[in-house]
């Protein structure tokens, strides 16, 4: 039986766990960790208010060469970052031969999507959540919103991106 | 006398208790809300950050004012 009563550090016991003298949390203790854990919550509401402020201002976008249309043919995809070197994305230029891009990453839990030439979608291997090829709407699995769209001109024989579109009305 | 006394110390118990109940359900109600302004502003609409951060921020409030009567409450059974 350990004895408790000794100068001993606690971790120099074989068993310092000390059933009989251990206390019960009293419910006002146990309501000061409900009431931390609500201002956790709050906190990260402000971190999401505090980032949504830093973020880049809507419509703002650089104009970036991505590629020669001639070097994507139907079936073909072509990988590129835009706006930043940290946003994935992807051209295809489908059966159809119409191009369309789109950032590269799931809007479930952000894995690498990839174009199935074979049913003609976007599809994300991770948990089988599949897009349009036309807008980049969910059609089949758990990613809750739309692939985003990147904007693309074609000026002569250059692709160029424009801007990218989530969906959410110009303000 | 002694009856009295702890009558009224159990009503009083039975009132923080309500009160931990109450933080309980408002702290569910900020999880869902934390979530769900997270989820808007990943899928770009950003105009929800700012009521997401009020009402959160009145959740927590009202959280510690039950708090607050909650350990006078039990201060005063003392």
């Amino acid at each position: 039986m350990p004895n408790s009563s000794s100068n001993k550090p606690l971790w120099i016991e074989e068993f310092s766990v000390h059933t009989a003298e251990d206390k019960y949390v009293l419910r006002r203790q146990f309501m000061k960790f409900l009431v931390l854990v609500s201002f956790g919550m709050f906190a990260g509401n402000i971190w999401i208010w505090v980032k949504s402020l830093f973020a880049r201002p809507r419509g703002v976008f650089p104009q970036r060469v991505i590629g020669l249309a001639s070097a994507v043919q139907p079936g073909e995809v072509k990988l590129f970052t835009y706006p930043s070197p940290n946003d994935p994305c992807i051209l295809v230029r489908a059966a159809s031969g119409k191009l369309a891009a789109f950032s590269q990453k799931c809007t479930h839990l952000s894995c690498a999507v990839y174009y199935s030439k074979k049913n003609d979608r976007l599809e994300c291997p991770c948990h089988e959540g599949y897009f349009s090829i036309e807008d980049g709407r969910v059609l089949q699995g758990p990613p809750p919103r739309p692939l985003p769209r990147i904007e693309i001109e074609q000026r002569g024989d250059q692709l160029v991106a424009l801007a990218v579109d989530t969906g959410e009305p110009a303000r | 006398m002694s009856v009295v006394i702890s009558e009224v110390r159990r009503r009083r118990q039975t009132v923080v208790n309500a009160a931990i109940v109450f933080v309980v359900i408002l702290l569910i109600v900020q999880m869902w809300l934390l979530t769900a302004t997270l989820e808007s502003y990943l899928a770009g609409h950003r105009g929800v950050a700012v009521p997401g951060a009020l009402v959160s921020g009145g959740l927590f409030l009202i959280c510690f004012l039950l708090y607050r009567f909650a350990v006078r409450t039990e201060k005063a059974g003392d």
